[in-house]
């Protein structure tokens, strides 16, 4: 078949780039009370990507990104972020993170908030309003947080997230809430700081998102369902709608014997 | 915060309105009952909104260390606890008449000392508590005992052996020793540098404890 031809492509890609891949997962487990959220997931991202990061809810998106900032307990396997173990200190200044719920504090205004967590950073004070502007908060900047809608407050929750020029971003549903026009904005965000060289790790379960990813990872109950570019996931499944093309995945991984979990690099990871 | 203890002395100064000699043997001791209980309260709470929000968890993924931060908390209530051991006592001593024997700065310097006790153990606490209506429920377990056994009431050396044992094993306990001493020597003696060692050994004890169970990675 074609994809053995395009599969050697994706290695000698590989191979080419020097610097290790942005993120390297290797049969990564996590036990959350009792219960297996992660079983068994590897993956490999290159740098400068966005990411999506799919699936339904309690999938193991979330514990995933916990993960990967070093937050979560109880990991095994092996994963490496930007070529080191998550969490380590040295990490905590490149890596990003957004939770779902947006976790700032609702009595500061914007940019108490984002003045805190620069400190916090060591980041210096002269990067905040040109932050501001990128989320589209400058207006807002000395308004409490707990007077902004909910979208507003993701955006300054992403804000402090962007804090510091972080390599990696693993951001937990940054555009939920948000209207179509402000999606929009930060998709196109996304995609600046990824030709920057910034590797983006956004979660989402509106499918509808994952057209605006170069990569995605689709995930269901704790596993990597496929792990392709948007076009390559669709013309798999034979649909041009990635919401059928989904399903379609879902509907095939659940039937018994079925055995399309995958692992390693996209397929044509190398053509963007 | 700080008008509440200011009210609540300025009602013990008239509920001895007639025995003022009492309010001088009741007034002093009382004072570090405020320092604790509203030291314990904010700083639980606070730490476990911090939790709740996802803050803490934000903040665990940054560079700062998790000794800072407990310290940067330990800084700014021992702060706010000053204020409100400087604005009490002030209250007590220079208005409502307190008499107190030893030197009044020695006053301030235990109510600070169990402000951060306070703090201390309220850190703690919120680690055992998953919400609000939890951590509030660690007070009346955290902090009345050692109201009832402190020698509040009753002065510890009258009490039966087994609540006289529990006594000493509660910081408490020394924080009030330390106003009685004050209350009736006038000198700063061995015995009060060595109770203020013991409430502010239990306060560090409770910061470096909060700090072992405030884990970086949660389940």
């Amino acid at each position: 078949m074609i994809g053995r031809r395009v599969d050697s492509l994706a290695v000698q890609v590989e191979l080419e780039t020097a610097e290790p891949p942005a993120v390297a997962a290797e049969d990564v487990r996590v036990r959350r009370g009792g219960v297996e959220a992660l079983r068994g997931v590897s993956f490999a991202l290159g740098t400068g990507r966005v990411v999506g990061l799919l699936g339904p809810s309690g999938c193991g998106k979330t514990t995933l990104m916990r993960a990967l900032v070093g937050v979560q307990a109880r990991v095994s396997g092996r994963l490496g972020v930007l070529g080191k173990p998550p969490g380590v200190p040295a990490l905590r200044r490149q890596v990003g993170y957004m939770t779902q719920a947006p976790s700032v504090y609702a009595d500061l205004t914007v940019r108490q908030n984002l003045t805190y967590f620069a400190a916090v950073r060591g980041v210096p004070h002269a990067e905040l309003d040109g932050l501001l502007a990128k989320v589209d908060l400058g207006a807002e900047a000395h308004r409490r947080v707990d007077a902004l809608s909910g979208g507003q407050r993701a955006r300054v929750s992403l804000a402090c997230a962007l804090l510091g020029e972080p390599r990696l971003l693993v951001l937990d549903e940054p555009t939920v809430g948000l209207d179509p026009v402000l999606r929009k904005r930060l998709w196109d965000l996304f995609g600046e700081l990824a030709a920057g060289g910034v590797t983006l790790i956004v979660s989402s379960h509106v499918m509808d998102e994952a057209r605006h990813c170069d990569e995605l990872l689709l995930m269901r109950e704790g596993r990597v369902l496929a792990h392709d570019t948007p076009s390559a996931l669709a013309a798999r499944a034979g649909s041009h709608d990635l919401e059928d093309a989904f399903l379609a995945l879902i509907e095939s991984s659940s039937m018994p014997g079925a055995s399309s979990v995958e692992d390693g690099s996209p397929r044509d990871a190398g053509a963007r | 915060m700080l008008v509440v203890p200011c009210v609540l002395m300025t009602t013990l100064r008239f509920v001895y309105q007639h025995k003022l000699r009492a309010f001088d043997a009741v007034g002093a001791p009382l004072l570090t009952v405020f320092p604790l209980a509203t030291m314990f309260v904010v700083s639980s709470v606070a730490l476990l909104r911090e939790r709740r929000t996802g803050t803490l968890e934000r903040l665990l993924t940054t560079p700062l260390s998790r000794l800072a931060l407990l310290g940067g908390y330990a800084l700014a209530f021992a702060l706010l606890a000053t204020l409100q051991a400087v604005l009490v006592s002030a209250l007590a001593l220079a208005v409502l008449g307190l008499s107190v024997v030893g030197p009044t700065a020695m006053v301030v310097v235990v109510c600070v000392a169990v402000a951060i006790l306070g703090m201390g153990l309220g850190l703690l606490a919120s680690a055992f508590a998953q919400t609000e209506f939890q951590v509030v429920q660690f007070f009346p377990a955290a902090i009345y005992p050692q109201m009832l056994l402190a020698g509040l009431l009753v002065p510890r050396q009258h009490m039966v052996g087994v609540l006289h044992a529990i006594s000493d094993a509660m910081p408490l306990s020394y924080a009030v020793d330390a106003m009685h001493h004050l209350g009736r020597q006038t000198g700063v003696a061995g015995a009060l540098w060595g109770d203020l060692a013991v409430v502010l050994a239990f306060a560090v004890a409770s910061v470096a404890l909060s700090a072992v169970t405030l884990r970086r990675r949660t389940a």
